[in-house]
């Protein structure tokens, strides 16, 4: 079935017809586990046409961006400070990485155990599945983990890859070490864009980030409602799209929904009812478009009210000072901000299970799920102190490791439906 | 004369049909094989009883309720059917050990009777019943009778593998050395017992422990799990109806922590 946008994605080089199949595939599965929602509110008709021109027209848009000069910088991980490329005219997108599409070229390449977020990406290049890794003028890669640390090593083979490095203790010369990263990035992003970075303009770049931000921080209040006025689904996905769409035409629509969550929450009204066990999801991040897990658990009977995830509290919950003066001062607070994410890379990080159990608290959660994907060892470590913490607590928390595949989905339903019995 | 009540079990490997009525024991309890064709087993089993209300559970409680549409049917999961089978006919139980054909299970129980945590294992059928019965093949044993066959060892061997394949190589060298089958099928054995000593300890295992599902017929496993725990199993008069049972308790509203 030929689209407007074929030319488009053949003038990337796209493969044809595993695209035309990755997006049918997409397509089926966001109807099946989306469109069969009922209850959803209007907003959501934004994320839905959103997502249905992920690969369309948001890749015109970079396209036209592009045309009128500026540089698309794709990334991976929410250390990359996008107020640095906003600052320099760019357009930065978080490239997904949650298919398992692809799969076999990456296994080429990679060993085989290696986690399904960093074969997706590797896969989605090898196989020309992806118009934003196509578009992007530089990939940033970062060091959070030796699978991804050693993969950009294979990957710069085929894409434009600049690595940072992220420190994994929060001592003050790790600070140094992150504040030179930091500048060594703005560096690299002058050099690709041919812009200089100045105080006025990275200012309203971390306003519009924290913008950005602060519409998801009250998406996230709303979701402390009892009955809770969204699905789990639809707060991951408005978390996914807003890694890739405009971020200011995201900001405004966003604020509209909350708006319209609002009314619901003010009149009593939720997307299920009161007495559903409310869960949280703990963990690694679920990128589009790796549903598979919130759909087991939302139809298992319970309902998701939180995303302890970078996907999810990770990418949103600090802000960066805006009072800085200087230049310096504004790259200053953006260090700062940036090294208080509490990413299992770091050691001891314990800040991270002080958030858990507070936002648990906050959100009232009967339960949470620590999500680990298979190979992930930051983060399959970290799993015991957090059930630990969490029992400190007395909030009951189940741990699932699992991947992009669906052959254990019948087994994870089992423990899912038998978590959702002992919480109710 | 009160309604009757009945639990059915879909796992891997049987079925098993539970029916209850008023406080008594079970009117009517039945075990068959699953087959390729569960929903013929279901159907011929349902066929024979009458029933008010069914409560299913194991893996094919879903395909259950779907072809039951006739009937008031409720699912739960093995996990809370097993707690709850468990908790009736050992009130004092703590934690629940279920092998079955390919899953093993474990769980823990507060006080009250409630699941407080399990562990399942993951999507391989590394030491479960499964593994078993791959063995006795394997070794030219009835499944029936492996337990007792590998008691009749003079040694122990380790067996390292828990995969069902890499296990079956290893076991196949050993064999080439001339090592005696019984001593091999202890290892086997013992490398069940291993990996499920491992799961107690993880729920942070109490006593007393009961051990259901179709493997504690097994002799030797029952023996060896009782020499390493160094206590006493409650073992059920019939460790595989236990999910049906529990099953069916729960459509009696028998909940746990309000028994």
């Amino acid at each position: 079935m030929s689209t407007p946008h074929d030319a488009m994605w053949e003038k990337l080089n796209l493969d044809l017809d595993a695209h035309a199949g990755l997006l049918q595939v997409l397509g089926k599965f966001y109807g099946d586990i989306y469109m069969s929602q009922t209850g959803r509110l209007k907003g959501m008709e934004y994320l839905d046409f959103v997502l249905s021109e992920v690969h369309g027209l948001r890749i015109k848009e970079l396209q036209d961006a592009k045309a009128q000069g500026k540089k698309v910088i794709g990334t991976f991980c929410v250390f990359v400070p996008e107020e640095i490329v906003l600052a320099a005219d760019g357009v930065q997108v978080g490239l997904c990485a949650g298919a398992e599409a692809g799969k076999d070229a990456a296994e080429k390449v990679l060993p085989r155990n290696t986690c399904a977020l960093i074969k997706s990406f590797v896969g989605f290049k090898l196989s020309r599945l992806c118009p934003f890794i196509e578009s992007c003028d530089l990939v940033v890669g970062e060091t959070t983990c030796d699978g991804k640390k050693k993969a950009y090593e294979i990957f710069a083979d085929y894409a434009p890859v600049y690595v940072m490095e992220i420190p994994q203790m929060k001592n003050a010369c790790d600070r140094e070490l992150w504040r030179a990263e930091v500048l060594r990035f703005k560096d690299k992003v002058e050099e690709v864009t041919g812009k200089s970075i100045m105080a006025p303009r990275l200012r309203e770049a971390i306003r519009l980030v924290n913008d950005r931000r602060k519409v998801l921080q009250r998406l996230n209040r709303l979701r402390a409602a009892s009955p809770v006025p969204i699905s789990g689904r639809d707060a991951l996905l408005i978390n996914q799209i807003s890694f890739y769409d405009d971020p200011v035409r995201f900001t405004e629509k966003i604020g509209h929904l909350c708006d319209e969550l609002e009314e619901q929450v003010n009149s009593g009204k939720g997307i299920v009812p009161k007495e559903t066990p409310r869960l949280m999801l703990s963990g690694c991040p679920m990128a589009v478009p790796n549903w598979k897990l919130p759909y087991v658990i939302e139809s298992s009977g319970a309902v998701i009210i939180g995303e302890e995830s970078c996907i999810g509290t990770r990418n949103i919950r600090d802000l960066v000072d805006e009072s800085g003066e200087s230049l310096d001062d504004l790259l200053n607070a953006i260090v700062d901000r940036y090294m208080r994410i509490d990413c299992a890379c770091f050691t001891p990080n314990m800040e991270r299970m002080d958030n858990i159990v507070s936002m648990a608290r906050d959100l009232k959660a009967d339960g949470v799920i620590h999500y680990g994907l298979s190979f992930c060892q930051p983060y399959a470590i970290e799993a015991f102190k957090v059930e630990k913490a969490l029992k400190a607590a007395d909030i009951p928390m189940l741990s699932i490791e699992t991947d992009y595949s669906m052959e254990d989905v019948e087994q994870l339903k089992t423990r899912v439906e038998a978590f959702v019995e002992m919480v109710r | 004369m009160k309604e009757n009540i009945a639990g059915i079990d879909i796992g891997s490997r049987s079925i098993e049909l539970v029916v209850l009525n008023g406080c008594g024991p079970p009117v009517h309890q039945v075990k068959v094989p699953t087959t390729f064709d569960p929903l013929a087993q279901c159907r011929r089993l349902m066929g024979e009883v009458s029933a008010g209300r069914v409560v299913a559970t194991g893996y094919g409680r879903k395909l259950f309720a779907d072809f039951a549409e006739d009937m008031d049917v409720t699912t739960i999961t093995e996990i809370q059917a097993y707690a709850l089978g468990a908790r009736f006919l050992f009130p004092e139980a703590r934690t629940v050990l279920d092998i079955g054909g390919q899953d093993t299970k474990v769980i823990s129980l507060l006080t009250n009777g409630k699941v407080g945590k399990f562990e399942m294992n993951d999507r391989c059928a590394a030491g479960t019943g499964k593994f078993l019965e791959f063995m006795a093949t394997a070794l030219q044993v009835p499944l029936e009778s492996f337990g007792e066959y590998a008691l009749g060892s003079d040694k122990r061997i380790q067996i390292n593998s828990m995969c069902t394949v890499f296990a079956e190589s290893e076991a196949t060298s050993l064999m080439a050395r001339g090592e005696k089958a019984e001593n091999i099928a202890m290892g086997l054995h013992l490398a069940i017992v291993q990996r499920t000593l491992a799961m107690l300890r993880r729920v942070g295992m109490e006593s007393p422990l009961v051990f259901a599902g179709g493997v504690a017929h097994n002799v030797c496993v029952r023996k060896t799990i009782e020499e390493q725990l160094e206590e006493k199993l409650l073992i059920p008069e019939n460790p595989d109806m236990v999910g049906a049972l529990g099953a069916a308790l729960y459509g009696k509203g028998l909940q746990p922590g309000t028994q």
